[in-house]
């Protein structure tokens, strides 16, 4: 019985450096990086809560009119979306693009953009291409431009 | 006291096995048309801004009304103590459960975002009749479902009557909210009705009778189980004056809509020139689904046959349907009037009689609904005894009076 | 910490002043008559709506064009309501009716939107609270938690809402719709929050009509409430009892 806790805090540092071991040669995303230097947090807390961020905000400029920027989706778009050749913008979720690139990793479905825009604001494309093979075109481009 | 000796269905037939491939086959075919509305959204569908409840909700509210009165023959024997329904009360409790639960998945699955369920039971508003009716539903499902484990476990039997009670308290609650949902819509000419909810009570109790006598016989014949005329006889006594009462109350309804001017329009549009409307009151929600059983209920000669008293339960069930068709859908085909003494137009269909045209898929998702609630049925007889060896092995001493048993109604 | 307070306690305090001087400049510089939007009523955006202020309108049927659908026109653009070319199932969030009185055959055109009643019969039959009625008076639907039921599209008096019927893409970044839930008219609640009139009214202002004037209800000195003062003006179900926050003049 007194082995247990020795047994367990073996396992426990067996298991902590296995982890280690193993972190160290998973691949890891690498979403497209935003506008600025700096995104509205420190960039592990965006990355762990930032549905926290943006669901507290929603509620508080759905229901009580607060339109602060700082952890608007509408903002969110502003510097994370990039635009193709043609100058037009790509959907923060297209393939390739910042949304998609850790959400497809970690296997998280998103159901934000069944409703809310994906791009800013911006004048309709000259040519029909379809978003589908705009986010192909800039997959490409991404995987010949480390 | 006598004692009634239960049986599970031997289930080892090929008319068993036929009969839940099919209705698993109708369950699966309503399953994918219910996935083929969600993954298109509702523009496949006959439904549109104008007529927002369509083919789904009509067999939705038909289902969850004629649970609340499958529920009757189990309470006239525990609440109103007619030792003679008894035995058929277990029968009547599965059934009414099995219908809600039938009825309730055709109203989810036609939601906007039926995946969202979980929010309609977190996020509540209570001053909405529809917060109420979750709660309702789900209590009855709990109420009901206790009450039959006081009747199967022999033990528990005593509370049997007090369960029983709460559960014939609750279903009249159940029933009110549901005739409520359309009743407080006070911005349509044909709801508004403080009537609705005893309309809705009274519709229960004939729709839920008429299913409950279908699917006793069926249960009886297809089975080889000895079944008594008596019993199908004060059943049929309590059918008719069901049936009389729901066309009792249809009437209150309109004479009291064609006093008020307010509501000529509508009135006129059901009653006289309302097209498909029109036919659907008459010729199936009156004539076929009141006026006919009504005479085959109470002639001496042909009530005595068994196949007349099918002819009519079905015939019930039939006019049942046509008339929550006309309450849903033919009060959402006449417009709202904005603007009384007013010709309106717009591209929004202001002012237009509001067409609608069942799709295939609601009309699918609703039979899977039917066709969900018996497959329960069918398993559960399958699995626990609910039904009784045999019906009326000793012939009961004397007729109760009928208006009796319609009291307890 | 303190310091820190007093510091934004300041700087709130300054941008209200700043607000009301520009709003006083602004009426200096206006025509009477020719407001735009309560500007003493400027909040910053971390502050919330106020349950002192009711934003209504009023509908000037009498100065509204026959075959006129500028406002209209503006909505779509504002909402991204693009027709799917499906009558009965695509969105309106404002549509114009035409009546004909049917003893006079006087004729009478008017935009036709959520009236973002008071006692809004759409708030209270909506199960999970997703149709609401924010403090000043805005009806809103959080499609976040809205289930598609469709209960408050058979409550709605003035069928001011429509559901999503299909799948959407290329949706505008202040007005998120989404299959499978029910919206209506904002009031452009993403410009009244940021002080700009909705769409609907500036369209009409610009076209020449003025027929739509919007504004604080609760505000006595208000644009709106000189006119509601002036015009005799009606709701329309009035019978109902709604107080509806859209008031029309010349029907």
């Amino acid at each position: 019985m007194r082995a247990a806790p020795a047994v367990l805090s073996w396992t426990l540092i067996c298991a902590t450096g296995w982890m280690a071991l193993a972190a160290a040669d998973t691949p890891m995303p690498t979403p497209p990086r935003g506008k600025g230097e700096q995104c509205v947090e420190a960039t592990d807390v965006m990355r762990r809560d930032h549905m926290r961020f943006l669901t507290h905000q929603r509620d508080e400029t759905m229901h009580r009119g607060i339109r602060t920027q700082k952890h608007s989706l509408v903002e969110c778009l502003e510097c994370h979306t990039r635009k193709d050749t043609q100058g037009q913008f790509l959907p923060v979720n297209a393939e390739g693009e910042f949304c998609d690139v850790c959400h497809d990793y970690s296997g998280v479905t998103m159901d934000c953009f069944e409703c809310h825009a994906t791009t800013p604001r911006q004048p309709k494309p000259a040519s029909a291409r379809s978003s589908a093979e705009l986010g192909s075109d800039i997959s490409f481009r991404l995987r010949i431009t480390p | 006291m006598r004692s009634v000796r239960y049986q599970t269905l031997a289930g080892q037939s090929g008319g068993y096995w036929i009969l839940l491939a099919v209705l698993a086959v109708l369950v699966a075919m309503g399953y994918a048309a219910a996935h083929y509305m969600e993954v298109n959204g509702h523009y496949v569908t006959g439904m549109s801004n104008q007529i927002v409840w369509g083919t789904p909700h009509v067999f939705a509210v038909f289902l969850i009304v004629a649970a609340s009165g499958a529920l009757n023959t189990a309470s006239i024997s525990s609440v109103f103590g007619k030792s003679d329904y008894k035995s058929l009360a277990r029968l009547s409790a599965l059934l009414s459960v099995a219908l809600l639960v039938g009825g309730l998945i055709v109203l989810v699955l036609d939601l906007g975002r039926p995946e969202r369920l979980i929010v309609a039971m977190t996020y509540y508003n209570f001053k909405s009749i529809f917060a109420w009716n979750i709660f309702l539903y789900i209590g009855f499902l709990l109420v009901v479902a206790i009450y039959l484990w006081m009747m199967f476990e022999p033990r528990m039997n005593k509370f049997g009557k007090s369960a029983g009670t709460v559960a014939f308290i609750w279903r009249f609650v159940l029933t009110t909210g549901t005739g409520s949902i359309f009743g407080f819509l006070v911005a349509r000419q044909a709801y508004d009705a403080a009537i609705m909810a005893p309309l809705f009570i009274i519709m229960s109790l004939s729709f839920g009778t008429a299913i409950f006598l279908l699917v006793l016989i069926a249960a009886f014949e297809w089975t080889g189980r000895p079944l008594d005329d008596d019993i199908l006889r004060r059943l049929k006594n309590l059918l008719a004056i069901f049936v009389s009462a729901v066309l009792y109350m249809t009437l209150a309804y309109h004479l009291t809509n064609l006093y008020a001017t307010e509501h000529h329009g509508v009135e006129r549009f059901i009653l006289l020139d309302g097209g498909v409307y029109t036919t659907m009151f008459w010729l199936f929600q009156v004539i076929l689904g009141g006026v006919v059983p009504l005479v085959i209920l109470f002639s001496p000669t042909l009530s005595r046959t068994r196949g007349a008293l099918i002819a009519a339960s079905i015939l019930v069930v039939i006019g049942g349907l046509a008339q929550v068709y006309v309450i849903i859908i033919g009060a959402q085909a006449f417009p709202l009037v904005l603007f009384p003494g007013m010709e309106e137009n717009s591209t929004f269909f202001d002012g237009a009689v509001n067409s609608y045209t069942p799709s295939a898929p609601e009309i699918l998702l609703g039979i899977g609904g039917i066709a969900l609630a018996l497959l329960i049925a069918v398993v559960a007889m399958r699995v626990l005894p609910f039904l009784p060896e045999r019906l009326g092995e000793q012939p009961s001493a004397t007729s109760e009076p009928v208006a009796a048993e319609a009291a307890a109604g | 910490m303190q310091s820190t307070n007093a510091k934004s306690k300041m700087n709130c305090q300054r941008r209200k002043f700043i607000g009301r001087a520009g709003a006083a400049a602004a009426m200096l510089t206006l025509a009477p008559g020719v407001r735009l939007v309560d500007l003493a009523l400027a909040r910053p955006a971390d502050e919330p709506a106020s349950d002192k202020v009711r934003w209504g309108m009023l509908v000037d049927a009498t100065k509204c064009a026959q075959g006129c659908t500028e406002c209209v026109d503006a909505c779509n653009e504002e909402f991204g309501l693009e027709g799917m070319g499906r009558p009965k199932t695509d969105a309106q969030y404002i549509r114009k009716i035409d009546l004909k009185d049917k003893t006079t055959g006087k004729r009478y055109s008017l935009p036709m939107l959520c009236q973002h009643c008071e006692t809004a019969p759409c708030v209270d039959v909506c199960p999970t609270g997703a149709s609401f009625r924010r403090v000043d008076g805005i009806v809103l639907v959080d499609k976040h938690i809205c289930i598609g039921c469709r209960y408050c599209m058979m409550a709605c008096p003035f069928k001011a809402r429509s559901f999503i019927h299909e799948n959407l893409t290329n949706q505008v970044p202040e007005a998120p719709r989404g299959k499978g839930t029910v919206e209506s008219c904002t009031f452009c609640v993403h410009r009244v929050d940021r002080d700009r009139e909705p769409a609907c009214v500036e369209a009409c202002t610009r076209a020449g009509h003025e027929a739509l004037v919007f504004g604080d209800m609760n505000d006595p000195g208000s644009g709106l409430s000189q006119r509601l003062r002036e015009l005799p003006n009606r709701q329309i179900r009035a019978d109902l009892g709604l107080n509806s926050g859209v008031r029309y003049h010349g029907v």
